[in-house]
């Protein structure tokens, strides 16, 4: 299963139609400290590039953009309850939502891991 | 995902970012550095909470040297005559402030505007104003416009100045600095460590027992290190003293205090000299009286008050404070408490909505989040008073 990233800092993972997006463990390091994740509806259109959720640090909140433009199908519940597990896991259990993949051609342009982790340390 | 830390540098009319003498030290230290009232200033280390939740358990060490340190002194007498200027521009009774005590207190413009918030310390023979990293020229400028040419007005810009802050604080300090343990809260003095002079006082700004320790900036590197090599001090950032302050219920120039709020609106009441209410004799002294009148006639416009939130979002500088329908207020502080684990804020609130136990409403990206209205501090100030 194929992960792209983003120069915003976010992670998707594309299997098939469907995408799970996160926020980095480079992003959960800058941001600190988590204590509220704003995710988006289930049933909800989001588009690539545009807002898409808000992650609450204790210093500030930091807007979440989608990588890949759809449908969200599923959000991360646990989240709700334990917001600071986009601190301790943030490319695992720390998952924000998933999507339906409208278009496979935008995922042109993102970066592969090798590509990201270059990206991240020049950052 | 973007970031919106770098926004907190509010002055954007300084254009040069400075660095502190103590800039490497933080680096070597793994801070984040971020621009902050025209310097780069440490946000964190190991994390904001962490360092939140050390300092309320043990000792926290913080640079605060992007604060204005200045001292005034008349000819001849020293402090005395520099006092009775300096209480024709403060509220607060400054004449009969011992030598070896300090006192909180604000410069105001004409009309009772804070210009800044201020420590004034009576050394003896000189007056010391410990004053806002973002407010110091300003400052300057507005006591060397108003106090006559006999006053001289000195600006240590030498000088660094750490807090030492939590409980573990004055164990620490006694060790380094053999008397400081003496201090009470609002009391300063001068020591010396290995030759170093220092200047103590037992004083601030995150509501835990603690000192605050000026030393000439080519001491304050081995005096840094000489305090974290004690395991119970860490070094903490511009991240914790903000929630720490927000838990202990302190306002923060530039986003709860400005120009256009009197003393009397931000709560701050306690600062005003009981005596000096009635006798004045201080600019802005009738716009504050007649602030402190409508205080006691029940129609002062709005007020400082704390908020706490339910839940886990927080509501920020900015935002809007329901009652029902109608908007009754701002949010000028506000942020996630990590000793309570949920949001609190600071908000001007419409009087009407003000007293203590009122339910409102916070209004965050459309949301709505219940906020009751709160006695302050959050947290109560562990202050060292003797015993």
């Amino acid at each position: 299963m194929p992960r792209y990233f983003t120069e915003e800092h976010e992670w998707i993972d594309v299997e098939g139609d469907s995408a799970t997006v996160g926020i980095t463990d480079f992003a959960q390091e800058q941001l600190g400290d988590i204590v509220f994740v704003e995710l988006p509806q289930v049933g909800s259109q989001v588009a690539k590039g545009k807002d898409a959720a808000v992650v609450e640090s204790v210093k500030a909140a930091s807007d979440v953009y989608a990588p890949i433009t759809g449908e969200v199908t599923e959000i991360n519940g646990a989240l709700e309850d334990d917001p600071a597990l986009v601190n301790s896991s943030p490319e695992d259990e720390g998952w924000f939502f998933r999507v339906t993949v409208a278009d496979k051609d935008e995922l042109e342009g993102l970066m592969n891991e090798t590509a990201y982790k270059d990206f991240a340390q020049s950052a | 995902m973007t970031d919106d830390i770098e926004s907190e540098n509010r002055e954007s009319d300084i254009p040069p970012i400075e660095r502190l003498p103590l800039d490497a030290w933080h680096r070597a230290n793994g801070a984040r550095m971020v621009p902050f009232a025209g310097y780069e200033m440490p946000i964190q280390y190991d994390g904001i909470v962490a360092e939140h939740d050390w300092t309320r358990e043990n000792a926290s060490l913080f640079d605060v040297s992007h604060m204005g340190q200045l001292a005034i002194t008349g000819p001849g007498d020293g402090s005395t005559s520099a006092a009775h200027e300096l209480e024709k521009l403060v509220p607060g009774a400054i004449a009969t402030l011992k030598p070896g005590r300090m006192r909180y207190s604000m410069l105001l413009t004409q009309s009772g505007g804070i210009i800044d918030d201020l420590m004034i310390t009576n050394t003896g023979p000189q007056l010391t104003l410990v004053v806002n990293g973002a407010r110091k020229w300003d400052d300057i400028a507005h006591l060397r416009e108003h106090l006559p040419d006999s006053i001289t007005l000195t600006h240590y810009d030498d000088a660094a100045l750490l807090a030492l802050q939590g409980p573990k604080a004055a164990a620490v300090l006694e060790e380094l600095v053999p008397g400081t343990a003496k201090l009470t809260f609002m009391d300063a003095a001068a020591f010396d460590w290995d030759g170093t002079p220092l200047w103590i006082s037992r004083a601030g700004y995150t509501g835990e027992d603690g000192f605050e320790i000026s030393v000439h900036e080519s001491r304050v590197v081995a005096l840094a290190d000489a305090l974290i090599a004690d395991d119970r001090v860490r070094p903490a950032g511009l991240g914790a003293r903000d929630s720490l302050r927000l838990e202990a219920g302190l306002p923060l120039y530039g986003h709860d205090l400005d120009e256009d709020i009197d003393p009397v609106t931000a709560d701050l009441v306690f600062a005003l000299s009981k005596k000096r209410r009635d006798t004045g004799g201080y600019l802005g002294h009738r716009a504050v009286a007649a602030r402190l009148a409508d205080a006691g006639a029940g129609t002062l416009q709005q007020r400082r008050v704390g908020l706490l939130l339910d839940g886990r979002l927080p509501a920020r500088e900015g935002a809007s404070v329901f009652a029902g329908d109608d908007r009754v207020g701002r949010v000028t502080s506000g942020g996630f408490s990590p000793t309570l684990g949920r949001p609190i804020a600071f908000a001007y609130i419409s009087s009407d909505h003000a007293a203590d136990g009122t339910a409102l409403e916070c209004e965050v990206r459309g949301r709505r989040l219940p906020a009751i209205v709160s006695p302050m501090p959050f947290v109560p100030h562990r202050y060292y008073r003797g015993n």
